[in-house]
């Protein structure tokens, strides 16, 4: 495995190839030998694309949304990269990846790179996994990049985090679903889209985010009265408009008007309805995402995100570096059983047996500080 | 590098292709396949070869089993392989075929660079364990 078989893929990836990029990805993913150095070489060359997570609990849609989504850039002329994440077994580590069964829209158009991805049980490895994938897209010139995956655990909200814009799919009346935002998504979210609602019961589910979303402001609106306006604002614009959509000509005013108030833009999560099957709503959904990517760039939340996330990668690799390096010293020790079987002997316990594990790695990094 | 390709997850994209609408065999393929720790990719039904070709490079797959009970193979299967030829995905993966085949159909789909056939009845071990054994190196 020569540095040359690396330089060669990445080269082809930038120069187009497809299938450089597929391979790129599939080295990614399995993390086998030289894809550090890809993605080093890669990295250089993103920054371009604009990253949308979109996430929601099984059923809600995804897929289908996904699909119309990509099929709108498409007749945008923009390019499309796709990665979809499935859970994979946890016995087993096989898995079904059924997402791009759904991807009916953009079928034989090359210039959708549809990839699925299975969550295959590294420790954080998969968010880590997912944004490097993103990068070789952004790196092959994809305009948009679209990341879903099944709102399930933390696993997959570190995997939307990697994204610029995190959409959250709900289905109408179902009060699951609203359980699982107050179990975190909903901090997330930066637009929530009610799917099917051409369902009964989705305005309910549209109000019921709503009040969400006023309560999850509500500390920031009483410090400042400005935002309270603007939240104030933001609800009568909802009232009138019980389709979803027509509100985002108010909402990007209300950014406006705290631009040049010089007050930083404050951005309102947004709830919007759509009917992925036929396509009802996607041009709104399409604009709100512009909307945020507007605002993330005007009150430079992007350049922040930018950060934060690269922060995040560095720590990420860093643990599983030293996770690596810890189970290789485990082993030379002969193995987690061993000291397993001490432990439940009573002869030691967990403690000690990590404080003698790591101890000379502790040693050598105090030596360093001399 | 042993130890990597030992841990290494088979990709396999199991595609129906052209106009028959029994797919039984290719779910029961799916789950068989998901069971020996593969990572599987279902088409669904009634796929033309272009998203076969598609999905198999953008996949970047080592297996791709296509299952064909329409009696089209002749046409179909070449138009996939020339299409993997295209985007330099034939030389690196292993494709089957499953449904089926009269034996005096297979000589040519072999020659289009076919791996193997299996036809109705194939122990599902035997499929698993061909794969298993043939799944290509990637470089």
């Amino acid at each position: 495995m020569s540095r040359a078989v690396e330089s060669d893929l990445v080269e082809r990836l930038l120069d187009g190839e497809h299938r450089a990029l597929a391979r790129a990805i599939t080295k990614i993913e399995s993390q086998s030998p030289g894809y550090r150095d890809i993605v080093s070489e890669l990295h250089a060359h993103t920054g371009d694309a604009s990253v949308v997570g979109i996430t929601g609990s099984p059923g809600a849609g995804k897929s289908t949304l996904v699909d119309k989504l990509a099929k709108h850039y498409r007749d945008q002329g923009e390019t499309v990269g796709v990665i979809a994440v499935d859970p994979s077994s946890p016995y087993t580590g096989g898995a079904v990846l059924g997402d791009r069964i759904r991807m009916a829209s953009n079928v034989g158009d090359m210039d959708v790179f549809f990839r699925s991805m299975s969550a295959r049980g590294q420790l954080g490895g998969l968010s880590t996994a997912t944004a490097d994938a993103v990068k070789a897209l952004d790196a092959f010139g994809k305009d948009r990049i679209i990341i879903e995956t099944v709102g399930a655990g933390q696993n997959e909200v570190d995997v939307v985090k990697t994204a610029d814009t995190v959409v959250v799919l709900v289905q109408p009346g179902s009060g699951d679903d609203v359980q699982m935002l107050k179990a975190g998504i909903l901090e997330i979210g930066d637009v929530f889209v009610v799917n099917k609602a051409d369902m009964e019961g989705a305005s309910r589910t549209v109000a019921e985010l709503q009040e969400m979303i006023h309560l999850r402001d509500d500390p920031r609106a009483n410090l400042d009265t400005g935002h309270h306006g603007a939240a104030a604002f933001d609800d009568a614009g909802h009232g009138h408009d019980g389709h979803g959509g027509h509100a985002d000509t108010g909402d990007t005013a209300d950014t406006e008007t705290d631009d040049s108030a010089d007050d930083p833009p404050v951005w309102t999560p947004q709830v919007l309805e759509t009917v992925a099957t036929t396509g009802e709503g996607i041009d709104e959904l399409v604009e709100t995402l512009d909307d945020h990517r507007d605002y993330l760039d005007a009150s430079g939340e992007l350049a922040e995100k930018a950060r934060k996330r690269a922060g995040e990668e560095i720590r990420q690799l860093l643990r599983s570096d030293v996770n690596r390096l810890l189970e290789a010293e485990l082993d030379r020790r002969g193995g987690v059983e061993e000291f397993a079987e001490a432990v439940v002997e009573k002869e030691t316990d967990p403690y000690a047996v990590a404080e003698d594990v790591l101890e000379p790695l502790r040693e050598c990094l105090d030596d360093r500080d001399d | 590098m042993s130890a990597d390709s030992e841990q290494r997850t088979i990709r396999c994209l199991i595609a129906k292709v052209g106009l028959d609408g029994h797919d039984r065999g290719a779910h029961v393929i799916s789950r068989a396949f998901r069971d020996a720790g593969f990572e599987v990719i279902y088409s669904g039904l009634h796929r033309a070869p272009d998203e076969i070709i598609q999905a198999t490079v953008q996949e970047d797959v080592d297996v791709l089993g296509i299952s064909i009970l329409s009696g089209a193979h002749n046409t179909l299967v070449p138009k996939v392989m020339a299409g993997l030829e295209e985007y330099g995905a034939l030389d690196d993966t292993l494709v089957i075929v499953g449904g089926i085949i009269p034996e005096e159909d297979r000589p040519a789909l072999f020659e289009e660079g076919v791996d193997a056939i299996f036809g109705p009845g194939t122990p599902m071990q035997e499929t698993i364990d061909f794969v298993k054994e043939h799944a290509p190196e990637r470089p």
